[in-house]
């Protein structure tokens, strides 16, 4: 299977975007090669920022930026951006509601051995909570490509979260991305996967395998996490009577709550959320990390099952 | 009309007065806010305003004005104030500042009143902000220039240094800073919170134009301005010197001042007093 990782999707879609819109800027914090700006600066480097190590002071300088017209990436780790600008993301950008699209490269467990300080795993619940903030976690190359250029043209505040590692592609360039609608790549009755990000990929594996035990599994990419596709968390509600969440993040606070939320206020029925459970990472390679944690096709699989006879 | 409002040196002294006046009447009435600092940058605001700065009242929004950062938004009722005499919005509103429903919030909201460019409230992000807009300036090659107000206390916050180091990477002769050197923040006196100098040293060292005055001569505060227009590869910063509460003898240079309002019967003598400079300056030739 064909594999690349969601930060290359960002980065070429950054520069597609910067070749239809000449008031795109990007700026980075040192990051700019790894978290896939350099070819923005390649072809534009007047509208193209080095900041230096320094989130906060580049999401201020992003927002004088926008102020002039301008729509604004800012890009580095998402430990650091969001993590560690959290202040500056909340008055600055959402509060001033300015034109400013976070990019949180090397996020999730994946991120492998530089541990669990560069392990975002609560990113998407620190930015999903603030007033005016969409976020947005694309499940591969080509969707990030697409959420990249969707959300350039939407404008900020914005965030996106991608992943270091090459994954498989689970979405073509012909797949739909609309922001605020969740794609469904496959029906069952008997569970719905709601997952984001690389999960996908582990959740259709994780489905697979279950439909040969006779469990008939929906899976649902859930990329936008705010404003998150309410009509589609009821629908699938309704259809399965059961929910797993899952996603590479802790499970409060994250896409996971967010579903929470809906079925608890629309139409209750039992969610497992599955993910980092109120723990830090460490080293290990990506894949023996999602091993350890379970948040491979196998250990998407045993928690569907539990939730499976929970149900029964 | 877009351009600058060329006020003589004696009537921005005076706008200067009015704006004391309006601030300790909004403060009354708000019944909370930030006294010391917003007395003490009324000469800075009113030179700015009433003679530095190309701007539009009636068009805010004007493409070529100057830009003005508020960093320390704390001290915005000095802004309102120097806003509504302008012209921004009508003066009676300033008696609506904090209250629900105003436009005038506790610390200034962009896109809740005409005039303002920036949130602020969080310490230390302003300069930032400015600098942003510098750097799309010159890359564009726009005439328009920012000014950015920034606090001594504010100095505290690392994110002020980043801002300084790229305003001198990226040589934003375009940016003016004025630092409001009052020697005050909210735990008592600057030297003692967290010392702060040599700040003239520490700036010049970070590759910027350092220019010291006396905040409250307006002729020192435009001839800085219109020096620092000259340097065209380095970012300025004005430190201007100034008395917290200035010319209201019971607020000066105390640090329990910063956060609070006047009593009506302290209200009372500050108009008085104000009222009593406005005449020594109206005899001034």
């Amino acid at each position: 299977m064909e594999k690349a990782a969601s930060r290359d999707g960002f980065g070429k879609g950054l520069v597609e975007l910067g070749e239809k819109n000449p008031n795109v800027w990007v700026l980075t914090a040192d990051v700019s090669e790894s978290a896939r700006t350099h070819w923005f600066q390649e072809k534009f480097p007047k509208r193209f920022v080095q900041v230096g190590i320094a989130e906060q002071n580049m999401a201020g300088v992003a927002v004088g930026i926008a102020s002039c017209g301008k729509t604004v990436f800012i890009s580095s780790y998402g430990v650091f951006n969001p993590g560690r600008n959290f202040d500056q993301v909340r008055v600055s950008i959402c509060y001033n509601n300015a034109n400013v699209i976070l990019h949180g490269s090397h996020t999730g467990l994946t991120v492998g051995p530089d541990g669990a300080t560069h392990q975002a795993l609560e990113d998407i619940a620190i930015t999903r909570v603030l007033p005016n903030m969409v976020v947005v976690v694309p499940a591969d190359f080509e969707e990030a490509r697409k959420a990249t250029i969707a959300l350039g043209e939407r404008g900020g505040p914005a965030y996106i979260r991608t992943c270091r590692e090459k994954f498989p592609l689970v979405t073509t360039p012909e797949t739909p991305f609309e922001i605020g609608k969740a794609n469904v790549y496959r029906k069952g009755k008997d569970a719905a996967i709601f997952a984001i990000g690389p999960m996908v990929y582990e959740s259709l594996k994780a489905a697979e395998m279950l439909s040969k035990e006779g469990i008939d599994c929906a899976v649902v990419d859930c990329h936008t996490v705010k404003p998150i596709d309410r009509k589609a968390v009821v629908e699938w509600a309704k259809e399965c009577g059961l929910i797993i969440t899952v996603e590479e993040h802790q499970i409060n606070g994250g896409m996971g709550s967010a579903v929470c939320e809906v079925v608890g206020e629309e139409y209750p029925c039992r969610v497992l959320r599955h993910g980092m459970h109120d723990k830090f990472g460490e080293s290990g390679s990506p894949e023996e990390l999602l091993r350890k944690y379970e948040l491979n096709a196998d250990g998407i699989a045993k928690k569907v099952r539990e939730g499976m006879k929970m149900k029964r | 009309m877009a351009g600058r409002i060329h006020m003589s040196i004696k009537e921005i002294k005076l706008m200067a007065n009015t704006i004391r006046q309006d601030v300790i009447r909004m403060l009354l009435e708000a019944k909370s806010g930030h006294s010391a600092g917003s007395i003490g940058l009324a000469d800075i605001f009113a030179a700015l305003y009433f003679h530095v700065m190309y701007h539009d009242p009636k068009n805010p929004e004007w493409e070529g004005r100057d830009r003005l950062v508020l960093s320390n938004g704390h001290v915005c009722p000095v802004f309102y104030a120097t806003l509504a005499n302008a012209g921004y919005f009508p003066k009676e509103e300033l008696l609506t500042l904090r209250k629900l429903g105003s436009r005038l919030q506790g610390h200034p909201h962009k896109g809740s009143l005409p005039g303002i460019e920036n949130t602020s409230g969080s310490l230390g992000q302003g300069l930032s902000i400015a600098a942003g807009m510098a750097l799309v300036a010159k890359r564009e090659n726009k005439r328009w220039r920012v000014y950015c107000i920034t606090s001594d206390g504010e100095h505290n916050e690392g994110q002020v240094w980043e801002a300084a180091m790229l305003a001198a990477k990226y040589k934003l002769g375009n940016l003016t800073a004025i630092m409001d050197r009052n020697n005050i923040q909210i735990d008592g006196f600057t030297e003692d919170v967290m010392p702060l100098e040599p700040l003239a040293e520490k700036y010049r060292s970070f590759g910027w134009n350092v220019i010291e005055i006396d905040g409250h001569n307006v002729r020192e505060i435009i001839d800085a301005c219109e020096r620092s227009r000259a340097v065209f590869n380095k970012p300025t910063m004005i430190i201007a010197h100034t008395i917290p509460g200035k010319g209201i003898p019971y607020m000066e240079f105390l640090s329990e001042w910063h956060g609070k309002p006047p009593t009506k019967e302290q209200a009372d003598e500050a108009i008085k007093l104000l009222e009593e400079e406005r005449k020594e300056i109206e005899e001034e030739r």
